[in-house]
């Protein structure tokens, strides 16, 4: 039986901060559930895990919380995008796709192609 | 960035013990709920579906850990909550801890003293700014074997020009009188070119220090003074500046005052107290024409250009000497291979207490490494019998590195609380201990206990903690835990590696305690040789009171002016103090023939030109001198060999003679008769002087120099101004000065007189930097011997309970007492005589590198290693014999009946 692919180290962090720009505020099982729906189960993600990366993502600054009311009218804590956080991710986000493209031109080249 | 910001949320969170769990637990409440709900929705039943939502969710416990990680310094809080419980444990044995705080603050205290001492003197033997930049400049003659002869004015211009310098300057040292206030005082002096304190970089706090205008040829009449002076004479005159002093009959005004902690440079403490500073530029009257031929008996000092380095400067300077011989070859003959070296300043001020100071930091540090590896023994015995507790902590899930973790936090506030307090011993202590250091140490005044010396004890109890905490928690957390659990009563529970490291560590003391007491053993007997010395002269009885002949700046005003006028006040001098009560003979020299009282400093060496040989100065060999009237010999029972020594005949219009001592006579008349031979003194052209005597080496010059060639010139021949009077007799040492004082003022009321000392405290004080290691060494000997002593007595007395079973069951099956005592001793001699071995052979490799230190002893003496070997088994046998005692008396029954 094949694995579904770990999440790698920061990368869940870059899907969190995605994932608050899409959605604006979001509690954490929101957060959760869309990266969830995104990767279309196939990344296996305790949700637990979430939060603790929440708290990290809050002390370096990138994302702000406050409490509020949830769909189901209970209290939840809600987590949004700070500018400093915009700032990251859209260096993040630069810096991802730059990787691609480079990893992509690396699957493009055939044996015929080299000089 | 980021992560800096992170650190410090974690740290407010931690030091304001913020609590992140309630927040959690409500996030992971609602979180299941939302997922429940879900789950209900997809059609699964409410049990199956709160199922799920936990499966998705992952292990409560360990998420909330690893927030509360997140929220906080895991590393810290773990770290405070072993300390915490590390106070608690050694609140619960006091014993335990006093006896090992109180080994360490022994090491730490000691070693942090020592080190305060080598902080202010290697580490940072200059106050000037920019110290690097600044060196002495010699100039030697390797050629006619000539060191550090001196520099004439055109070579120090060269200097000045030649790129390699932001400033040179020559400084000489001296004395004048200061009079006009209560009662002549003789002040050091030094005259200098007017650069000297651009040189060394330090303003005035009051007016300025020279400009170049101080400069004209002649005499300048501007002086600087210090700080000290100022006050003592003139008692902190706030308008000081222009205002007149006497010196010497002349009169000089004050232009600058120098600030409080300025103290000059020199290779002398008498240099260093200099407290006033003429400028001149050393050319015009009275000193010679600034011919290049002519040097000065000067010391130059100069300051580097920034960024030059010492290597570089020396090519320059190497350049600059090469080409300078070429251009004047009359002046730098070729075999006298004239050459210039540089030496840092800083070198040259403590290069004579470098091997000393070393030494005792070499004593002091092993002296700490027994401490810490007496209270790494105690550990290991405190482990031992906590097995039980480690054995429970590991088996309810603790790790091993983090038992360690929580051991070491132990030792570590063990060392640390150790440090502190023999930090807090040294600061409360430091009034005494600065007494105890010779005063002719220098910069002396700078050592002080500060923050700097508080870190490095810190840090050296840390680094300690660590180094030596480890391998006790290393062993105590590698136990056989269902052995030690299984096992009855409580922490027998030594292992076998345990009892293993507790022999070596005890070994390891008596090693290093041996190679301690050998160096203190070497040290010892050198001292002793020295004080047993064959001196060739006669200290006993004999006091020194010393003044001074002012030289005013107009010739014709010098009532002591010439020979024949001198003649008349020595012999005046000599007739009122023989007066004295007590007093049976009297004599007069110069400074120089003062016997070790005068630093050997770089002023009192002079060409000697023999007839025939040498044609000027500066081919000379540089010799020793001094000026002594007819008395002198007599007096300190110096013995004449061949010739005859002065009489009071020989005076200024008789011919010229002099006396030399036999090692002169041989180092520069090898295999002749002196006698009768013709020499010059000096480079300015002197009379010829004829050898009349020849005299038997003393040691004037150096304790543990048999003979240095010496020259002697009669004081009713040779003009000098710097005079010693000896008295010998039965002398009242209290009441002299007063006497002799009285007796030369009423000759001369402006005469100063001071400086009145036995020859035998002169001869004290000269062994004072020998005697202050010999004394330290030994002590730390001492106590080294006494944690070894303490070291094998906790290390047998383990063993012995260890043992108590096996020495039951011996005797029970009739082994007889003496075999037990002899078996027990019989350990204690085993680890004696392997540590024994050890140290002999690290105290070969301590007393060679020592050789230099020691004085008639050789570094292998055979009696000092059997000496110390013996005491050192003995202490060990004497340290066994209690617990050997206590095994002996063991009750067999009642032991085994216990077990």
């Amino acid at each position: 039986m094949k694995e579904k692919p770990d999440v790698l180290q920061g990368t869940l962090a870059l899907m969190v901060l995605k994932t608050l720009e899409v959605l604006g505020s979001q509690h954490g099982y929101g957060i959760a559930r869309r990266i969830e729906q995104i990767s279309g189960d196939l990344l296996a993600v305790n949700q637990g895990t979430l939060y603790p990366l929440l708290l990290k993502l809050e002390h370096e600054g990138s994302i702000d919380s406050e409490w509020g009311a949830s769909e189901n009218n209970r209290r939840a804590r809600f987590y949004r995008l700070t500018v400093a956080g915009r700032k990251q991710l859209q260096a993040e986000t630069r810096e991802w796709e730059q990787t691609a493209a480079i990893i992509a031109r690396f699957f493009k080249v055939k044996a015929e192609d080299l000089p | 960035m980021k992560s800096l910001r992170r650190f410090f949320m974690r740290l407010s969170n931690f030091a304001a013990r913020r609590n992140a769990d309630q927040r959690l637990r409500e996030e992971i409440a609602e979180h299941l709920a939302l997922q429940t709900e879900e789950n209900l929705r997809a059609g699964m039943s409410p049990a199956e579906a709160r199922r799920q939502a936990a499966l998705k969710l992952g292990a409560g416990q360990a998420i909330r850990e690893r927030h509360h990680a997140e929220q906080s310094l895991p590393l810290f809080e773990n770290l405070l909550f072993d300390l915490r419980y590390a106070v608690r444990a050694l609140l619960r044995s006091p014993g335990f801890a006093i006896v090992a705080i109180a080994t360490m603050a022994l090491g730490i205290g000691a070693t942090t003293a020592i080190y305060s001492v080598i902080d202010a003197t290697l580490l940072h033997p200059l106050s000037y700014p920019h110290p690097g930049e600044l060196v002495r400049i010699h100039d030697d003659l390797p050629g006619v074997g000539a060191k550090d002869v001196g520099m004439s004015v055109p070579e120090l211009r060269d200097l000045q020009n030649s790129g390699i310098f932001q400033y040179a300057s020559l400084y000489g040292f001296g004395s004048v009188n200061l009079t006009g206030t209560a009662q002549p005082a003789r002040i050091a002096f030094r005259p200098v070119t007017p650069a000297y304190f651009a040189v060394l970089g330090v303003a005035a706090q009051l007016g300025r220090t020279f400009n170049p205008y101080d400069s004209t040829p002649g005499f300048n009449l501007e002086v600087v003074i210090s700080d000290g002076l100022w006050k003592r004479a003139f008692g902190a005159d706030p308008h000081i500046i222009g205002k007149t002093l006497r010196l010497d009959n002349d009169e000089y005004h004050v232009v600058g005052v120098m600030p409080p902690g300025f103290r000059d440079q020199g290779q002398s403490n008498d240099e260093r107290n200099t407290e006033l500073w003429a400028a001149s530029n050393f050319a015009g009257d009275p000193a010679p024409p600034p011919l290049r031929s002519s040097r000065l008996l000067l010391g130059v000092i100069g300051r580097i250009k920034p960024g030059l380095s010492l290597e570089a400067a020396q090519q320059h300077l190497d350049t600059l000497v090469a080409s300078l011989k070429k251009q004047y070859p009359e002046e730098y003959p070729a075999q006298a291979a004239w050459s210039v070296r540089l030496i840092p300043l800083g070198e040259s001020m403590v290069a004579s207490i470098r091997p000393s100071l070393i030494l005792l930091f070499g004593a002091v540090g092993l002296v700490l490494l027994i401490s810490c590896v007496n209270v790494a023994n105690l550990l290991l015995a405190r482990a031992g019998r906590r097995g039980r507790e480690i054995a429970v902590r590991q088996a309810l899930g603790a790790t091993r590195t983090r038992l360690i973790r929580q051991l070491l936090a132990e030792s570590l506030l063990l060392f640390l609380l150790g440090g502190i307090a023999g930090f807090g011993v040294l600061f409360c202590t430091q009034q005494l201990l600065v007494q105890l250091i010779p005063a002719n140490l220098p910069r002396i005044h700078d050592i002080s206990i500060s923050w700097g010396l508080l870190l490095f004890a810190v840090s050296i109890s840390t680094a300690a903690g660590i180094i030596f905490g480890l391998a006790p928690a290393w062993l105590a957390s590698r136990i056989d835990l269902t052995g030690t659990l299984r096992q009855e009563g409580r922490g027998s529970g030594g292992s076998r590696q345990s009892s293993r490291a507790r022999r070596i560590l005890a070994i390891s003391e008596l090693a290093l305690s041996l190679v301690l007491m050998v160096a203190a053993g070497l040290l010892l007997r050198s001292f002793w040789d020295l004080f047993q010395v064959q001196l060739g002269f006669n200290p006993e009885r004999v006091m020194a009171v010393q003044t001074w002949l002012p030289v005013p700046n107009d010739p014709k005003t010098d009532i002591y002016g010439t020979v024949a006028q001198e003649s008349l006040l020595l012999r005046e001098i000599i007739r009122r103090n023989r007066a004295l009560p007590g007093v049976e003979e009297v004599a007069i020299g110069n400074m120089d023939s003062l016997p070790l009282g005068h630093g050997r400093d770089d002023f009192n060496m002079i060409p000697l030109i023999r007839e025939g040989l040498e044609s000027s100065g500066n081919r000379a060999p540089q010799i020793d001198s001094s000026t002594v009237t007819p008395e002198y010999f007599h007096l300190l029972g110096m013995t004449l060999l061949r010739g005859r020594l002065f009489t009071n005949e020989d005076v200024a219009d008789t011919p010229l003679i002099a006396i030399v001592n036999e090692a002169a006579a041989r180092a520069y008349w090898p295999g002749q008769e002196p006698v009768g031979k013709r020499i010059q003194m000096g480079s300015a052209k002197p009379a010829w002087a004829t050898i009349a005597g020849v005299i038997a080496n003393a040691r004037t010059e150096s304790l543990a120099e048999a003979g240095t060639p010496h020259v002697y010139l009669s004081a009713y021949q040779r003009h000098t101004n710097d005079l010693a009077i000896y008295l010998r007799g039965q002398l009242d040492p209290a009441a002299i000065p007063a006497q002799a004082r009285s007796q030369i003022q009423s000759i001369n009321a402006e005469l100063p007189v001071f400086g009145a000392e036995s020859l035998d405290d002169v001869l004290t004080s000269s062994l004072s930097v020998r005697r202050f290691s010999m004394e330290l060494v030994a002590t730390f000997a001492a106590t080294a011997l006494l944690l070894a002593g303490l070291g094998i007595y906790g290390t047998i007395s383990y063993l012995v309970n260890e043992q108590t079973r096996e020495i039951a069951i011996r005797l029970a099956l009739g082994a007889q007492r003496g075999d037990i005592l002899r078996m027990v001793l019989g350990q204690g001699l085993g680890m004696a005589a392997i540590g024994a071995g050890a140290g002999v052979a690290g105290a070969l490799i301590v007393s060679h590198l020592m050789a230099s230190l020691l004085y008639g002893v050789s570094p292998y003496d055979l009696t000092t290693f059997a000496g110390v070997t013996l005491v050192l088994t003995g202490v060990a046998l004497a340290a066994s014999y209690i617990p050997a005692l206590r095994a002996m008396r063991l009750d067999p029954i009642k032991t085994l009946h216990s077990e």
